[in-house]
């Protein structure tokens, strides 16, 4: 189930770069995200929301959550595109994936700890 | 990794993960790290420190991706600050405006470890191509402008020596480049003590410094001898040794060497490796050819080389025509050369000769498509001697020492008189004496009279009737030579006398030669202006003397001088 929401094969690469900062980028990731999140959700302007969504897809690739990486691309897509319908569907959507990503990383977290 | 490839790196990005990751990666690579969340931090952090390359976030608040490199290039000047644009964006448009604002590269999301430290590695390598190239320009400018000043201080050099010159004497025109000097073009002219004129056009193989190297110690003997009166076959035998002796092998300086004779119209030619100059007679017709006889200067050894003149007659208004190959080696747009035929064209062609000068050089520049700097030119008018009065020889002394009071008499036989000329010497003597001083043309024409007619006419029993003609001169020149060469008996006695006189004081010349002597009831009545060519020049001695006489059958000559008191 964890391979949808998130890579493994970028989270082991991660962990042999970042060493005993991989935790620390983890964590990093879920406060920033937690942030964008809340920029999304309150948007003012289309502008705004498809920066946001553009900044989100970047870290969330990095960090191998390709199923949110890719919702956030969509959503940029239909703000580029002036396709607005939908929009809040979207982010309700990319919402939820994140919480399946969150849990993911905060079991990483955990079998890290205990390693 | 060594401490000559690790670089201070600029990562901007506004998000907190990509930032830390990035930095993290960079750093693994042997990097040192600085990071900024925006474009206004980055642009201060760039200006504090200085990083060698800079990673940047196209999208960012606060001043985006593009200002920000905008302003990091500003002030990166001309050194080479990579900029890899961090960015997912992946639409053309986005990726051109990356590049006109001055991005060289791009790093997708997510980052790839490898891709990075390649890209990293490959900027660097342009980075320090960049600065090497500008330390060569750098110091590229720097040589080339110490050149230029080499060059102008040569330049300053050259004009002290050639300062003494006679170019801007009444009868002469002449054109040269300002950078003649360094392409090796010489022009140079100059009075004797007696009124004659000495002129050198020269031509050096080479360009630049070599070129002018050689032209200064040549100018100091040209100068030098010229101004001590000696006669051109010294002069050159003193130059070629020079030239042979200080250049390298392959270098050496065509020349073509004139001395003018105002006051017996004649003039002396040697041409080495120069195109031809042209005499052009006043009363119209061909344009004489001086054509090149000799090889050029400082390639024959002192035994080898050839110092023979040819003589020439001149009229009231001839002119002497000289000038460099680069005026027939002028082209057009289509490389055709002006050529010696266009030239003699121009001389057939011009009907008023004050203007050919002009026709010339209004023939050349309607041919040439671009201006040349390596034409020389000139001309030489022959005019009456009152009108080429060489300014007064400033003297250094006061004359408190000037001997007043004293004889000297020489005995020449022939082996010296096939080698020697005794005339500059003689006259460096009679310099001493400073009542003479301003009789100087004079004194040495009469000398120069006498003692030639003692050689030629006395000791080589030539006849002067085979001087009537162009070519009957050139005859009489060349059995000169040859009777000089074969001489083995004769001889000339000379005696000098200076003594105190009504208050001046005056000089008394014997000239003694061992030949026949000739019929003396040719002289009779007043001295008049030597109208033709040949004739043994007495009433140019009688005229130019305060007395002279002759006596022995006609081989002793006697003159005298005379000064009043100087104030």
């Amino acid at each position: 189930m964890s391979d949808t929401h998130v890579d493994r094969k970028v989270l082991s690469d991660l962990q042999d770069v970042m060493e005993e900062g991989y935790i620390n980028l983890l964590e990093t990731f879920l406060e920033d995200s937690e942030a964008r999140l809340r920029h999304l959700c309150s948007a003012r302007s289309a502008e705004a929301l498809g920066l946001e969504a553009h900044s989100f897809k970047g870290s969330a690739s990095n960090m191998g959550a390709h199923q949110l990486a890719e919702l956030c691309r969509q959503l940029e897509e239909r703000i580029n595109k002036h396709a607005l319908y939908d929009v809040e569907h979207l982010i309700h959507q990319i919402c939820r994936e994140f919480l399946e990503v969150r849990q993911v990383f905060r079991d990483e977290c955990k079998r890290v700890k205990v390693s | 990794m060594s401490a000559h490839d690790a670089l201070t790196v600029l990562i901007v990005e506004d998000g907190a993960t990509d930032r830390l990751l990035l930095a993290t990666l960079v750093r693994k690579q042997g990097h040192r790290v600085l990071t900024a969340e925006n474009g206004k931090l980055a642009v201060a952090l760039f200006a504090e420190q200085r990083p060698q390359l800079v990673l940047l976030d196209a999208v960012m608040p606060v001043m985006d991706g593009f200002e920000a490199a905008r302003q990091i290039k500003a002030l990166a000047g001309e050194e080479l600050v990579p900029i890899i644009f961090l960015t997912s964006l992946t639409e053309d448009a986005a990726l051109v405006r990356c590049l006109e604002a001055g991005g060289d590269d791009f790093l997708a999301k997510p980052y790839s470890p490898v891709v990075l430290a390649a890209k990293i590695k490959a900027m660097d390598r342009l980075r320090r191509l960049q600065a090497t190239v500008l330390e060569q320009r750098d110091q590229i400018a720097l040589h080339h402008n110490h050149l230029l000043n080499e060059q102008r201080v040569a330049k300053a050099v050259f004009d002290q020596i050639a300062h003494a010159g006679c170019l801007s004497a009444p009868n002469i025109r002449y054109l040269q480049s300002p950078y003649a000097l360094f392409n090796g073009d010489l022009l140079l002219a100059a009075f004797t003590p007696t009124g004659e004129m000495h002129v050198l056009l020269g031509d050096f193989t080479g360009h630049g410094l070599p070129a002018a190297v050689g032209a200064m110690p040549l100018a100091e003997v040209f100068y030098g001898m010229t101004a001590k009166g000696y006669g051109l076959a010294e002069t050159l035998r003193e130059m070629n040794a020079k030239l042979k002796r200080i250049l390298p092998v392959d270098m050496f300086c065509c020349a073509l060497l004139l001395n003018l004779s105002f006051e017996r119209r004649v003039v002396e030619v040697w041409n080495g490796g120069m195109p031809d100059g042209y005499l052009l007679p006043a009363a119209g017709g061909e344009a004489l050819p001086l054509v090149s006889r000799h090889l050029p200067l400082g390639v024959l050894s002192s035994e080898r080389f050839d110092e023979r003149t040819d003589v020439l007659p001149l009229a009231l208004g001839d002119r002497l025509f000289l000038l460099t190959d680069g005026v027939v080696e002028t082209c057009d747009e289509n490389d055709q050369l002006f050529g010696v035929e266009r030239l003699h064209r121009v001389f057939a062609e011009n009907h008023d000769p004050a203007h050919l000068f002009e026709d010339v050089l209004l023939a050349l520049e309607a041919f040439r498509g671009r201006s040349r700097d390596d034409v020389s030119l000139l001309e030489i008018t022959v005019v009456a001697p009152e009108q080429v009065m060489p300014p007064p020889l400033v003297y250094s002394d006061s004359g408190q020492s000037s001997p007043l009071d004293w004889s000297l008499s020489f005995e020449f036989r022939a082996q010296t008189l096939k080698r020697f000329n005794p005339l500059p010497w003689l006259m460096q003597v009679l310099q001493e004496v400073h009542g003479l001083r301003t009789q100087s043309s004079a004194l040495y024409s009469v000398l120069n009279e006498l003692y030639s007619n003692a050689l030629e006419h006395g000791v080589l029993q030539l006849d002067s009737a085979l001087k009537r003609d162009a070519q009957g001169f050139t005859a009489y020149y060349q059995e000169r030579n040859r009777r000089l060469q074969a001489l083995d008996s004769g001889h000339i006695r000379l005696e000098l006398r200076v003594e105190p006189w009504k208050g001046g004081g005056r000089l008394i010349i014997d000239v003694e030669d061992s030949g026949r002597g000739f019929d003396m009831s040719k002289l009779h009545g007043a001295p008049t202006v030597e109208q033709r060519l040949s004739g043994r020049g007495l009433n140019l001695v009688r005229r130019l003397s305060r007395h002279a006489e002759w006596s022995d059958g006609g081989r002793r000559a006697r003159v005298e001088f005379a000064w009043d008191a100087l104030a």
